[in-house]
C-alpha cells in the first residue's frame, strides 16, 4: 500500500505498478480511500456542503474503509490477487491527528484492519514541493487538502502549508512506529517507480505464489489464520 | 481528547432506550410536551436522524450493502453528526435534550450482530453521559406483539436477516430481539440505567418518569440560586 501527502503522486505509482504486476501475470486489485460502493457518495456530498464535523468526518471514512476491507481487499486477498491500495489506515489516522482528535480512539477503531505486507510511504521534504504539484496540476487548492475546516491560515494558501506540514511531520513519526519503506518523492517518477518495483518484486519472491497459500489453507488454515490476525494496530 | 464524557454543561440530557414495540418514543413525546409547557427550552433528538448520513444508510438499507461492522460504523457516524450538531450545542446552551435511543441502542445491536463488545464501547467514547437513560423493559413476547400488529411486513435489518439466523423474518426477528434484549440487561448495571417496566399503564410510567426527572432539574434550580 502507498501512503504519502496529497499531490505526491500515489495514484501515478499505482497505475504504474499496477500495469507492470500484470504484466508479469499478479493479478491486481487496486483501492483507495473513499472509494467504497458504500459510502463514497455520501462522503462526496458531505465534504461538498463543507457542513462535516470532525468527529462525524473520521468516522465516514472508517465506514468507508470497512466496506471496501471487508468487500473488497479480504475476498480479493483470498482469491491469491496483490492488493495495491492507495492510503490505508495511517492517512485516517494522520487526518485525525492533525485534527487534534484523540490517538487512542482513532487507532481503536481501526484495529480492526489487516497489517498490511509493506507500506510504501512517498514522502517529499517540504510542503512547497507539494504547492509546485497543486499550481501545475491545475486543480488548485482543495478546501480539505488545504485543512480549511481547521483554518490554519488566513487563505486556503497559508492553511495549506501549516496543514501538510503538521501531516508531514505525523507522517514521519508514524514511518518508525509502523515501519513504512520511506521513498523520496522528489526525485523523477521513473527513479521512484523503479525502487517501488525493486521492493515489490522482492516482497513477491519471499513469498509463496497465491496458488500455493490457498493449498495451504486447505492443509492447515495458516492462510485462514493470516487473514484473521487483526487488532495489530498499536492502540496506545 | 474530544471525549465529551465528563464535561459538565449547563443543559441536561435525558436517554430513552429499549427495545422496539417497548413504548419508549411515546414516553418521550409526552415528556417533551410536558417540559415545554412547563416552560423549559426542551430539544429532541432521534436516532439514526443525520442529514449527512441518511442517503447513504437508506441506499445501504435497500441494497444490502451492510456488514455488522460497516451497519456499526455508519451508525456512529450518524450518531457524532448528532452529536455534534444536535446534543453538544443545546447542552452548552442550557437546554433539555431529550433522545430518542442513544449510544446503548449501538451496544445493543451490534454486540447482538456479534460486533465485539469492548470495540464498540472504545467507537462511541466521544458521547456525553447522559443524566439518566431509562431502560423500557418489555417481555419479549410483549413488544414481539406489539410490533407485529402494527406493521405489515419486517425490514430486513429490523429482522436481522443479513445475519442468516432463519430464512422465517419473524424467527429471525425473535432471535435477534431476544439478543438485544439480552444485551440491554447487561447494560442496567454497566452504565446505570433505569429500568422501566414497559408492561405498567402508560399513565404510571410516565408519571414514574417525571418524578426522576423533576428531581434533577430541582438540584439544577437550587444550585443557579
Amino acid at each position: 500500500m502507498i501512503e504519502g501527502a496529497d499531490g505526491v503522486g500515489r495514484s501515478t505509482h499505482i497505475a504504474l505498478l499496477r500495469a507492470w504486476l500484470e504484466s508479469r501475470g499478479h493479478a491486481v486489485l487496486d483501492t483507495g480511500m473513499t472509494r467504497s460502493v458504500l459510502a463514497a457518495r455520501g462522503i462526496k456530498e458531505a465534504k461538498t456542503g463543507h457542513t462535516l464535523g470532525r468527529l462525524t468526518m473520521q468516522l465516514f471514512y472508517s465506514t468507508d474503509f470497512m466496506d471496501r476491507l471487508e468487500n473488497e481487499m479480504l475476498p480479493a486477498l483470498r482469491a491469491g490477487f496483490v492488493v495495491l491500495t492507495d492510503r490505508y489506515i495511517y492517512s485516517a489516522i494522520a487526518r485525525a491527528e492533525v485534527r487534534g482528535i484523540d490517538s487512542a480512539w482513532i487507532r481503536a477503531i481501526y484495529s480492526m484492519a489487516l497489517v498490511p505486507d509493506a507500506v510504501f510511504y512517498l514522502r517529499i521534504n517540504s510542503p512547497q514541493q507539494l504547492v509546485e504539484r497543486v499550481l501545475s496540476s491545475g486543480r488548485g487548492f482543495d478546501y480539505w487538502e488545504s485543512g480549511m475546516d481547521i483554518r490554519l491560515g488566513d487563505d486556503f494558501y497559508d492553511s495549506f502549508v501549516e496543514y501538510q506540514t503538521r501531516m508531514l511531520k505525523v507522517f514521519d513519526r508514524m514511518c518508525g512506529e509502523y515501519g513504512f519503506h520511506s521513498l523520496n518523492a522528489s526525485r523523477s517518477v521513473r527513479s521512484v517507480a523503479a525502487d517501488l518495483r525493486r521492493s515489490v518484486a522482492r516482497l513477491l519472491d519471499q513469498r509463496k505464489l497465491p496458488e500455493e497459500i490457498i493449498h495451504e489453507a486447505s492443509a492447515d488454515g495458516r492462510w485462514v489464520l493470516r487473514l484473521a490476525t487483526r487488532a495489530r494496530v498499536k492502540t496506545n | 481528547m474530544i471525549s465529551y464524557g465528563n464535561h459538565r454543561f449547563p443543559g441536561k440530557l435525558f436517554v430513552v432506550e429499549g427495545t422496539d414495540g417497548s413504548g419508549k418514543s411515546t414516553q418521550l413525546t409526552l415528556l417533551y410536551q410536558w417540559l415545554k409547557a412547563e416552560g423549559y427550552p426542551v430539544f429532541s433528538s432521534e436516532w439514526n436522524s443525520s442529514p449527512l448520513v441518511k442517503d447513504t444508510t437508506r441506499r445501504a438499507k435497500k441494497r444490502h450493502l451492510f456488514t455488522p461492522a460497516t451497519f456499526s460504523l455508519l451508525h456512529a457516524t450518524d450518531f457524532a453528526d448528532r452529536i455534534e450538531r444536535n446534543i453538544i450545542p443545546p447542552l452548552k446552551a442550557g437546554a433539555i435534550v431529550l433522545a430518542d435511543r442513544y449510544i446503548y441502542t449501538a451496544f445493543a445491536r451490534d454486540v447482538a450482530r456479534g460486533c465485539n463488545r469492548d470495540w464498540v464501547r472504545k467507537v462511541y467514547s466521544f458521547a456525553v453521559k447522559p443524566t439518566q437513560a431509562f431502560f423500557f423493559r418489555a417481555p419479549l413476547d410483549v413488544a414481539i406483539d406489539r410490533i407485529i400488529l402494527g406493521r405489515p411486513r419486517l425490514k430486513y435489518y429490523e429482522a436481522g436477516l443479513d445475519m442468516g439466523w432463519s430464512d422465517d423474518p419473524l424467527q429471525s426477528f425473535r432471535t435477534f430481539q431476544g439478543r438485544i434484549l439480552e444485551e440491554y440487561d447487561r447494560m442496567v448495571d454497566e452504565f446505570g440505567l433505569t429500568l422501566i417496566d414497559a408492561t405498567r399503564s402508560i399513565e404510571a410510567q410516565q408519571r414514574e418518569m417525571r418524578a426522576l426527572i423533576t428531581e434533577h432539574l430541582k438540584r439544577n434550580r437550587s444550585k443557579s440560586n
